[in-house]
């Protein structure tokens, strides 16, 4: 017995070695040929942020349906938008990018700066009719690298009925003065002020930018006076109790929970929200977020790309083009952007638009006013000075650092 | 394959056995190797290769661009530098000791009551021992998310029992001077449980009669824990110790769910720090983020050898 097993046991282990051996090459392969298209030509593959729509859905359909007209199969795989950067770069890396990729536009010229996309010159994508406000977003050192399926932004959702116990008139609200004087008026009354999300990432941003942009400011100078003022109007009204403490840690959902509560009279949230805003089960209007001396301020654009990644075979060029002209025809972009909740990116769909839902106005104007993060040819500038004004705005809001030393301590380390 | 289905030589033997040595000379050498094999392949993928990539992170200066090309140049120890000169370094070293050392500390101090407590078999007790496992086995995510709406502060359960009792507000996450200690409170509650289980099996082993005698000898329950529990509990607690210690020390997502390591850095410590930079923003900076991950990782690996050391000394003795 003994020497029959210590003669089977090499046999085993040759056995079982070779079994790893053989199933750590055929990842190796499996995962090589998942990404190398060039073995079905017909084959195209599209990359999304939204994960929410299944097969079946209105989204995935749409794709089927563009790929028919461009006679290609289209495999399409939907990625939590946080995740998609870095699988897009994961991607390039490996040399298997996607035909079509739809991001978040201010990653669009970081990926355009690792080189992974392809500009509209080589694309041969048509960009003409897009609003250029919504369009610079996705441009970088004078080129395009993709066209917006469609647009959201920010504007400030008020109680109908909060206001009206307050004693506060809505058309009153003009600037950051007549704004401040009906929190004052709500807080009076036995309400709660305004919600908003300034939690230390990327939305707390978000939201600062159309008050830091409304003020004057620009984001290549943080520390000016108009962006003092800005941090300034913030951290007096969660000083003065108009808005809770617990902004530094909401972020626009959590925000949007304390809104729907019905306690508060204002709240800074987005496009998508609306659906949930006739949840909510009360009456509420939309206002355009408020210049400091009165007008709209510009709010920053949110919303993703349409983007054409780099391949190495360039003879796919022509049917990607189709495809994404396809996703982002007139009749194609209506549904979409009816289905995302959002604002469209040409001002003929953006009629259309208005037209079936007369709701939609104040956030049609707001997007025309608004401001892609990374214009300005900003680019990748961007993610660094938007860390250092999320992190200023948390160390003034928190009484850490007052706002003058914040900005001036995020404006050095930008550099 | 014919030949693997012979009996192998033992190994004293394949030397002296010349004539048959031409004919299968390597077989246990293979068998060897054979069975080194998976084992080996496993370490080298699943641990030296990502340990190799992320040593090879912190030495080059990676952008989103080289990242992709894959030709990012070395630089050598610039990101550590980059890292050391950072005015977040201070402080979230500061954080990390702070953090771990209350941790553990307290997480022992309740851990070791409560098994002692237990201990005494009333009725109940082992229901109630197995209640304050919970806390060890809810998902992370769900406890996390659960401390921060009770610290919440307007609508926290925890400032609303404050205000009946006649205290205001504390702004647990939102305050710069409070934040690490909200963490810190959240993060004892988790372990607890581990510390409580593994103290309480190591006080079964200790014989029941050593009590007896004292309490003959006229000894106190005070007297006799401090003469017989704690110095036989030494070995036991030595490893609990250092096994908080490695966990506490890597803790992320407590803090990473309740404050984001803010506000303005005021909660960060290394682990949060390190996922800030590699994938906080929107820009990721790899190089210094693999470059903190390393020193965690460094500093794991110290107190692994000191456990390791402890570990052999305990068998010794």
């Amino acid at each position: 017995m003994n020497t029959f097993s210590r003669r089977r046991r090499p046999t085993a282990a040759v056995l079982i070695s070779l079994a790893v051996a053989t199933g750590v090459t055929a990842c190796g392969s499996g995962s090589g040929s998942s990404g190398t298209k060039g073995a079905d030509s017909g084959t195209y593959t599209v990359w999304d942020p939204y994960p929410q729509f299944a097969k079946g859905s209105a989204w995935t359909n749409l794709l089927d349906k563009c790929g028919t007209e461009a006679g290609v199969k289209v495999k399409r795989t939907g990625f939590d938008t946080s995740d998609l950067t870095n699988k897009a770069l994961l991607a390039a890396q490996q040399g298997n990018s996607p035909d079509i990729l739809i991001v978040d536009n201010p990653v669009v010229s970081t990926l355009a700066e690792a080189g992974v996309l392809t500009t509209t010159d080589d694309n041969k994508l048509d960009t003409s009719k897009v609003d250029p406000n919504l369009l610079a977003a996705g441009q970088s050192g004078g080129k395009t690298y993709g066209t917006p399926i469609g647009a959201n932004t920010l504007a400030l959702y008020y109680n109908k009925k909060v206001l009206k116990e307050a004693g506060v008139d809505i058309a009153s609200v003009k600037d950051w003065a007549s704004l401040t004087a009906a929190l004052e008026k709500v807080k009076k009354a036995g309400k709660k002020g305004i919600t908003f999300s300034a939690i230390g990432t990327e939305e707390g941003s978000f939201q600062f930018l159309p008050w830091f942009w409304g003020a004057g400011a620009k984001l290549t100078q943080l520390d000016s006076a108009q962006g003092e003022s800005a941090l300034s109007l913030w951290k007096d009204w969660v000083k003065g109790g108009y808005a809770p403490n617990s902004v530094l840690n909401n972020t626009q959902t959590t925000s949007w929970q304390e809104f729907a509560t019905g306690d508060y009279a204002f709240a800074e949230n987005g496009t998508w929200q609306l659906a949930n805003a006739k949840k909510a089960g009360f009456d509420y209007g939309v206002l355009p977020i408020p210049g400091a001396s009165g007008g709209s301020a510009a709010a920053p654009t949110g919303g993703e790309f349409v983007t054409l990644p780099v391949q190495d075979d360039t003879g796919r060029y022509t049917t990607s083009q189709k495809l994404a002209t396809c996703l982002t025809s007139t009749q194609n972009l209506y549904d979409t952007d009816t289905t995302l909740s959002y604002v469209a990116p040409t001002s003929e769909v953006q009629d259309k638009q208005v037209a079936a839902n007369a709701e939609l106005k104040p956030w049609v104007d707001a997007v025309k006013a608004a401001k892609g993060r990374t214009s300005d040819d900003l680019g990748t500038k961007y993610p660094k000075i938007s860390e250092q004004m999320w992190k200023a705005v948390q160390s003034a809001l928190s009484g850490s650092k007052s706002p003058k030393d914040a900005l001036t301590d995020a404006q050095s380390a930008v550099k | 394959m014919s030949q693997t289905t012979q009996v192998p030589r033992p190994r004293t033997d394949s030397k002296g056995a010349a004539p048959e040595a031409g004919r299968r000379p390597a077989s246990p050498q293979w068998a060897a190797w054979a069975f080194l094999a998976p084992v080996t392949l496993y370490l080298v993928l699943f641990y030296a290769y990502p340990l190799y990539r992320n040593l090879d992170l912190s030495l080059r200066n990676y952008t989103v661009r080289s990242f992709v090309q894959g030709d990012a140049p070395f630089t050598g120890l610039a990101n550590y530098r980059r890292v050391f000169e950072d005015p977040t370094f201070a402080p979230a070293l500061l954080h990390t000791v702070v953090f771990t050392g209350v941790c553990l500390v307290f997480q022992y101090a309740i851990g070791l009551a409560l098994a002692v407590f237990f201990n005494q078999n009333f009725r109940l007790s082992a229901t109630l021992r197995a209640l304050f496992l919970v806390p060890w086995l809810l998902p992370l995510i769900v406890s996390a998310s659960t401390w921060s709406w009770m610290l919440n502060s307007d609508s926290g359960i925890v400032n609303a029992v404050l205000h009946a009792v006649g205290i205001g507000p504390v702004n647990w996450l939102t305050s710069p001077s409070w934040s690490l200690t909200s963490v810190i409170i959240a993060n004892i509650w988790i372990g607890v449980p581990f510390n409580l289980v593994v103290l309480y099996s190591g006080l079964q082993s200790i014989p029941g009669s050593l009590y007896e005698a004292a309490a003959i000898d006229g000894a106190g329950s005070w007297r006799r824990f401090w003469s017989i529990t704690f110095p036989l509990l030494r070995p036991v607690s030595a490893i609990t110790l250092l096994l908080g210690l490695v966990y506490t020390l890597k803790v992320f997502d407590i803090i990473w769910i309740m404050t984001k390591g803010g506000p303005a850095d005021s909660s960060t410590t290394f682990a949060t720090w390190s996922y800030q930079l590699g994938f906080g923003n929107l820009l990721p900076a790899f190089g210094p983020g693999a470059a903190v991950g390393n020193l965690l990782v460094v500093a794991a690996l110290v107190f692994g050898l000191v456990y390791v050391r402890v570990q052999r000394k305990q068998a010794l003795s």
